[in-house]
């Protein structure tokens, strides 16, 4: 396991990517780990880039991913993929709709979590542990169709 | 609504809250400003106030979620006083406002700072380096400094817990109100809380009226020796803080030695890991002999700080040799990669990043029907802080200046009166609802004491909230900040007050055409007039009509 693993999801305001990167930060608090999170909002509500930045492991200082250190850069809106490159680290992976059957998804708003099962797929936490935090972090009647999409997106 | 006269909230009894034990302490993943908010809850703060404002904003909502009580201010200088008068009487408040509101609170804290404070006032400043959403970058380390006020950084959400309650703390025991400067990033990021051992603060007193009329009664003959009385307090912290917990070694190589705090202290440790590091906690008074003996043991001291030679200065003048960052890192928020660089004195230019989409006013929004006719009419927009402020951007590119907080009214009327008359007519101020009463209402009663020559026209955007932060509520909405019922101000009503004959009243969605004629006609006449074109804000209206319907039951 790296000692420090960097996420970076990015979108557009309103697309869930303060929701999905609260998923990930609890799924690794759960995993006993040390956790930072780091997004700027404001602005961001109304419809504009946002990014934000999940870093865990053992003792994590800054809370941002430095640039060109990124190992997993998440992207909700394709188009931001060019906004963030600069974040992902050589041998770092994007993680994107294309990737998976996205079009198959019931609700259109779940891509922020069905790609956080793309990304599953190359974390260390087992599907339970997801499943429990998305158990957490979301209204109870949101829960089984978001499961449905973060299914969909591990594949 | 919560009464205040409680003097403590009291503390909750369930498994999320203080049941921890120093074995088994609570974790919890948060971020600064919801650190703040459960320390001031945990301490029995009376009363938290401030103006929303970000990234301050979530302190006093998730105060008022703990089961605190909490209130907006029509602005910042209120809030200050309204908390100022709760420490007068013995009990604990706390006041929050991003950077720029401490400006409009600073006559307040000024003098405050001269008079006994018998209960902690807590004064949060959010500063917001790289200005993710503010008109400046401004360093309010400075307002400490001037006005005499010691200040704490945490670096993250354990100690912006921590720091909140060692302020409760410094302020009891020396009767003076305690600065918490926050920065975006500390009061955003989550990062991890433990909570578990008992508070190590005495509990609340409650509230008694004690008179001491040379302690906090400003007058010349009381302030000069009030003045003399800070100064030796400040020196008795500047003593306590030379050895104080709240600044910490982390011991390393002594080939460098970094003196830091805030957030700029966590990018150190990653972009340095093998450097010497003095994290300062509190860094107003500062603790220069602790300082001085650290740069003592190393071949190389440098000063890493986000935003103003603040600490490098202040070292300088007192004779300890460190270094400071090159002036083109005053710019923007620091992080590791801009840390790297200053530690190398790498000056070269940095790499621009591609420009991410910009915020918009949101489809069906109320205020582009407004823009659409000011743009029309070829108008020169004096501009506020709010939502509409983006209106400066394309299709519309309709506002022409946007300066602080109800400066539109103020802006306007300069143009109106230096301006040839031809222009001089165009001109005309846009100010948002909860912006209009934080500031706006003083410029509305220059308007009608100093009308210029043309006459001027003001437009009151009034959409029911506070939009830009996030939908809080405001003196206009008829709702408290937890959005139970009460009192309403009118805009209409304080407009005819203050003296301005035309008060007009329109939904500029309802008939944009109508709306733009309007405006029209105002224009036309060298008169003054008011326009306050009323629409619910979109994202917020379904949420309006619920608070309604939920306080129409209670009443």
């Amino acid at each position: 396991m790296r000692a420090v693993t960097n996420i970076v999801i990015a979108g557009l305001g309103g697309q869930g990517v303060l929701t999905a990167s609260d998923i990930v930060a609890d799924v690794a608090l759960h995993a006993g780990l040390d956790v930072k999170k780091s997004e700027l909002h404001g602005m961001s509500q109304r419809g504009g880039s946002i990014a934000s930045d999940v870093r865990f492991g053992r003792e994590v200082f800054s809370p941002m991913v430095a640039a060109g250190e990124a190992d997993f850069l998440v992207v909700v809106e394709p188009d931001q993929l060019s906004v963030n490159a600069a974040a992902l680290s050589p041998s770092g992976i994007i993680i994107e709709p294309s990737q998976f059957h996205a079009e198959k998804l019931r609700n259109k708003k779940c891509l922020n979590v069905a790609l956080l099962g793309a990304l599953s797929r190359h974390l260390e936490f087992s599907p339970e542990d997801w499943i429990a935090a998305i158990r957490r972090r979301l209204p109870e009647k949101l829960v089984e169709v978001n499961l449905e999409a973060f299914a969909l997106g591990r594949g | 609504m919560k009464d205040p006269h409680i003097a403590a909230p009291e503390r909750e009894t369930d498994a999320t809250s203080l049941t921890g034990t120093a074995q088994q302490p609570i974790v919890e993943l948060v971020n600064g400003d919801e650190a703040v908010a459960r320390a001031a809850f945990d301490a029995g703060v009376s009363l938290g106030t401030g103006y929303p404002g970000t990234p301050s904003t979530e302190i006093l909502e998730t105060f008022d979620a703990l089961g605190g009580v909490a209130q907006w201010a029509p602005n910042e200088k209120v809030g200050l006083e309204v908390a100022l008068g709760v420490s007068l009487a013995g009990a604990r408040s706390i006041v929050t406002m991003k950077h720029v509101g401490l400006n409009v609170a600073a006559d307040p804290l000024f003098t405050a700072a001269y008079l006994d404070v018998p209960g902690a006032l807590v004064v949060v400043s959010a500063d917001e380096p790289g200005m993710s959403s503010s008109q400046n970058e401004q360093d309010n380390r400075r307002y400490a400094v001037a006005a005499g006020v010691a200040m704490l950084e945490p670096s993250d959400s354990q100690e912006a817990y921590e720091f909140t309650l060692r302020a409760i703390e410094i302020a009891e025991r020396w009767q003076k109100p305690v600065m918490l400067r926050m920065t975006t990033r500390i009061c955003h990021s989550k990062t991890v809380l433990r909570r578990g051992e008992a508070l190590s603060i005495p509990p609340p007193r409650p509230a008694d009226f004690k008179r001491n009329i040379p302690g906090r009664v400003m007058i010349p003959a009381y302030a000069r020796p009030a003045h003399k009385r800070l100064r030796a307090a400040l020196a008795q912290i500047a003593a306590w803080n030379e050895t104080a917990d709240v600044n910490r070694i982390i011991q390393g190589s002594p080939a460098l030695g970094i003196v830091t705090s805030g957030i700029s202290y966590q990018h150190v440790r990653e972009a340095a890991p093998e450097a010497s590091v003095l994290k300062l906690g509190m860094t107003y008074p500062l603790p220069l002999e602790l300082i001085r003996r650290f740069v003592s043991t190393v071949e190389r001291a440098i000063v890493i700080e986000e935003g103003d030679p603040y600490l490098a200065e202040a070292l300088r003048a007192a004779g300890i040799p460190v270094e400071g960052k090159a002036e083109m890192f005053r710019l923007g928020e620091l992080n590791v990669t801009r840390v790297r660089r200053i530690l190398a004195g790498d000056v070269s230019p940095e790499p621009e990043l591609p420009p991410g989409k910009p915020p918009t006013l949101c489809p069906g929004c109320g205020h582009r029907s407004v823009f659409s006719a000011l743009r029309n009419l070829g108008c020169i927009v004096s501009g506020d802080i709010g939502c509409y402020t983006l209106a400066v951007l394309p299709p519309f590119e309709a506002i022409d200046s946007c300066v602080c907080m109800g400066a539109s009214i103020g802006v306007g009327l300069g143009l109106r009166h230096a301006l040839p008359p031809e222009q001089a007519k165009r001109v005309v101020s846009v100010i948002g609802d909860s912006t209009f009463f934080h500031s706006g209402i003083t410029g509305l009663v220059e308007m009608a004491y100093n009308p210029p020559p043309t006459g001027h026209v003001v437009l009151v955007l009034d959409n029911s909230t506070t939009a830009m932060t996030g939908f809080q509520e405001n003196p206009g909405t008829g709702r408290t900040l937890d959005h139970s019922a009460t009192a309403k101000a009118s805009i209409e009503g304080l407009a005819r007050a203050a003296g301005i004959r035309n008060v007009h009243v329109i939904d500029p969605t309802v008939d944009p055409a109508a709306f733009e004629r309007l405006v029209k006609e105002c224009l036309e006449k060298p008169e003054l007039s008011v326009i306050v074109a009323r629409r619910d804000c979109l994202l917020a209206a379904r949420t309006i009509r619920e608070y309604e319907r939920m306080n129409a039951r209670c009443n």
